[in-house]
C-alpha cells in the first residue's frame, strides 16, 4: 500500500531529512507472461495502463520502456493543454482529456500543477482571423470555452505583446480559451506510473522490443532485451517509433517522424501568466513556475529520429519572438532539444485496433499529444480491454485512410504542423 | 542541420532544401482497377524508416531541381545522391 501524498507526510519526512520516502514504483523483472502489455512507458503508455487496471480490472499487465518513464516526448513538449480544436470528433476526444485534467491531481493523489491559465490564439493576416473565427463558433457549438479577441482585448490579456500595426506580421486578432493551461510534464509520467504500480501493474525500464511475435493473425508476445513476454494483447504508443514497431509485426502507419524542436531561457520573475501561440510565424511562449520561457518551436519537413532538428527552425522561432515580445530580446536562451513526433495525414491521432488480433496502436499524435495525456490513456484502455473501441475514439481508427473519413485538423487545429 | 551535395550546383546548405518524402513510390499503373485499401497504400502508408532510407528532396532555394538522396534517418548522415530518373542502386 502506498503512503498517501499529503501536507501531513510532506511534514513528518521533513523531520528525516527527505530521505525515507517510499519509492513511487517498484522495479520488477519481467513475468513470463501477462494479460496485457503496453509498449512505451511514457505518459500516454502509463495512463493506458492506469485506467486498465482502475477501470477495467485488469491487474496483471505491463509497462515496458526502451529508456526510463517519461524520458522520451513527455519529458520534452511544451506542456501547453486546450481542446479548442475545429472538428466535432476531435473536441470529442481533447475535452474529454482537459476534463479529466481537471481532476487529475486528486484523483492519482499526485500533483501534476495543472494550471488553467489560459491559451490564446493570434491571428496575423485575414485568412488567420477567418479561420479563427469560424473555429471559435464551432467551438461554441461544441459547448467549448472559445472567446475570439479584438487586437485590443489581445493587449489587454497579455501587455508584452507587440500590437503596434507597423510589425511584420501585426497581430489582428486572436482567440482565448480560458480552461486551457499547462501541467508539469513529468508529474503525469509519475503520478500515473506510480498510481499503476500501486495497482499491481509491472513497469518495466530499460527494457527494448525487438520483436513483436505473431501467431498468424494474432499477437504471441514480445522479445525484448530481457527476454521473452508472452502476452495475447500489445498495446502500442511508441509515439515517433510507432512506425519501428508497426515493421517488426510487418504493418505499415501512415505516419512520418520529424524532429520538434523547444528551448527554454533562463529563469525570470513572473513576466507572463498566460500561454501564447501563434501558428502564422510559429511561435509558442508560456513561462515555468521556475521563471524560464518556454518556447515552442516547429518541425523539419525530413524524416529523422535524430532528435536534433535543424538551426534555421529554432532561428525563425525566435525571431518571430522577439518582434512579438521586444522586452524579451536580450534574454538568453539556456537549453534547445529536439522530439520524434508521429504524424499523420491529417494531422489527427490513431487510437485503433489493427488488421492483427491483439495489437493495438496509440499513436500519430504529432505535434500536440501531452495535452491528450489522461483521455488518451482512457480510451486505448477501453479499446485494448474490450477489443472494440469507446465512442469518442472510434473515428480516430486506422481505417480511415481507406474510407476516407479523415478528421482533417491540419491547419483548422489552431497550429501549424 | 547538414550540408547537401545538389547534383547541379553543389555543396550547399539544408535550409535551401525541401524534403519530399519517401522516393520511388510509383503511380499505379491501373489506378481504376484499385480498391479503397490499395488506394491507401499508395497515398498514405509510408515506411518511415529509422536507418537508410531512399528520400526525394527539391533544391527549391537554388536550382529548383528534385533529386533522389539515399540518408541514414538515424544520425542524418547522407549515403548517397543521384538524380532523378536513376534507378536507385542496391542496398
Amino acid at each position: 500500500m502506498k503512503n498517501k501524498y499529503s501536507i501531513f507526510s510532506l511534514i513528518k519526512n521533513a523531520f528525516s531529512y527527505h530521505e525515507n520516502w517510499q519509492k513511487a514504483w517498484k522495479d520488477p523483472t519481467p513475468k513470463k507472461e501477462y494479460d496485457a502489455v503496453i509498449v512505451g512507458g511514457g505518459g500516454h503508455g502509463l495512463a493506458t495502463a492506469y485506467y486498465l487496471a482502475k477501470k477495467h480490472n485488469m491487474k496483471n499487465i505491463a509497462v515496458v520502456e526502451k529508456g526510463w518513464i517519461g524520458g522520451g516526448n513527455t519529458g520534452r513538449n511544451t506542456t501547453i493543454i486546450r481542446s479548442n480544436y475545429l472538428w466535432d470528433a476531435s473536441v470529442g476526444l481533447y475535452d474529454h482529456a482537459l476534463k479529466l485534467w481537471e481532476k487529475l491531481s486528486q484523483e492519482i493523489n499526485y500533483n501534476v500543477m495543472f494550471s488553467q491559465r489560459g491559451v490564446m490564439n493570434l491571428a496575423h493576416n485575414l485568412q488567420d482571423v477567418r479561420d479563427l473565427k469560424r473555429r471559435t463558433h464551432a467551438n461554441r457549438l461544441n459547448g467549448i470555452d472559445a472567446y475570439y479577441l479584438s487586437t485590443e482585448e489581445v493587449k489587454k490579456f497579455c501587455p508584452i505583446i507587440n500590437t503596434s500595426p507597423d510589425i511584420r506580421y501585426p497581430v489582428l486578432g486572436g482567440t482565448l480559451q480560458k480552461r486551457a493551461g499547462t501541467a508539469r510534464h513529468d508529474a503525469v509520467a509519475w503520478g500515473y506510473a506510480r498510481g499503476a504500480d500501486e495497482m499491481g501493474v509491472d513497469i518495466i525500464q530499460n527494457c527494448e522490443v525487438k520483436n513483436i511475435k505473431r501467431n498468424g493473425d494474432e499477437v504471441d508476445g514480445l522479445e525484448t532485451s530481457k527476454g521473452f513476454i508472452k502476452t495475447k494483447k500489445v498495446g502500442v504508443v511508441a509515439a515517433g517509433h510507432s512506425s519501428v514497431l508497426a515493421n517488426m509485426a510487418g504493418l505499415r502507419l501512415p505516419l512520418e517522424s520529424k524532429p520538434l524542436q523547444a528551448l527554454v531561457s533562463e529563469p525570470v520573475k513572473p513576466i507572463i501568466d498566460t500561454v501564447v501561440m501563434s501558428n502564422a510565424v510559429h511561435a509558442y511562449v508560456s513561462q515555468s513556475d521556475k521563471g524560464e520561457l518556454v518556447i515552442g518551436a516547429g518541425t523539419d519537413d525530413y524524416v529523422s529520429y535524430s532528435q536534433k532538428g535543424s538551426h534555421q527552425i529554432v532561428e525563425g522561432t525566435l525571431n518571430a519572438i522577439i518582434e512579438l515580445y521586444p522586452i524579451f530580446s536580450r534574454m538568453r536562451m539556456l537549453r534547445q532539444w529536439g522530439g520524434i513526433v508521429d504524424i499523420c495525414p491529417d494531422a489527427s491521432p490513431i487510437i485503433s485496433k489493427t488488421t492483427i488480433k491483439g495489437l493495438y496502436f496509440n499513436c500519430g499524435w504529432g505535434t500536440g499529444g501531452f495535452k491528450a495525456t489522461p483521455g488518451s490513456g482512457d480510451l486505448f484502455a477501453h479499446t485494448i480491454a474490450n477489443d472494440e473501441p469507446h465512442k469518442l475514439n472510434a473515428p480516430f481508427n486506422l481505417n480511415r485512410f481507406i474510407s476516407g473519413n479523415l478528421v482533417d485538423e491540419h491547419g483548422a487545429a489552431a497550429v501549424a504542423h | 542541420m547538414f550540408l547537401i551535395n545538389c547534383p547541379f550546383c553543389g555543396e550547399r546548405d539544408q535550409s535551401e532544401f525541401k524534403a519530399g518524402g519517401e522516393a520511388h513510390i510509383e503511380r499505379p499503373k491501373h489506378p481504376k482497377k484499385l480498391n479503397d485499401g490499395e488506394w491507401a497504400e499508395y497515398l498514405f502508408m509510408r515506411k518511415n524508416i529509422k536507418g537508410v532510407q531512399f528520400e526525394r528532396w527539391n533544391h527549391i532555394h537554388g536550382c529548383r531541381k528534385w533529386f533522389n538522396m539515399i540518408r541514414d534517418t538515424s544520425n542524418d548522415k547522407i549515403k548517397l545522391i543521384y538524380k532523378m530518373g536513376e534507378k536507385p542502386p542496391l542496398k
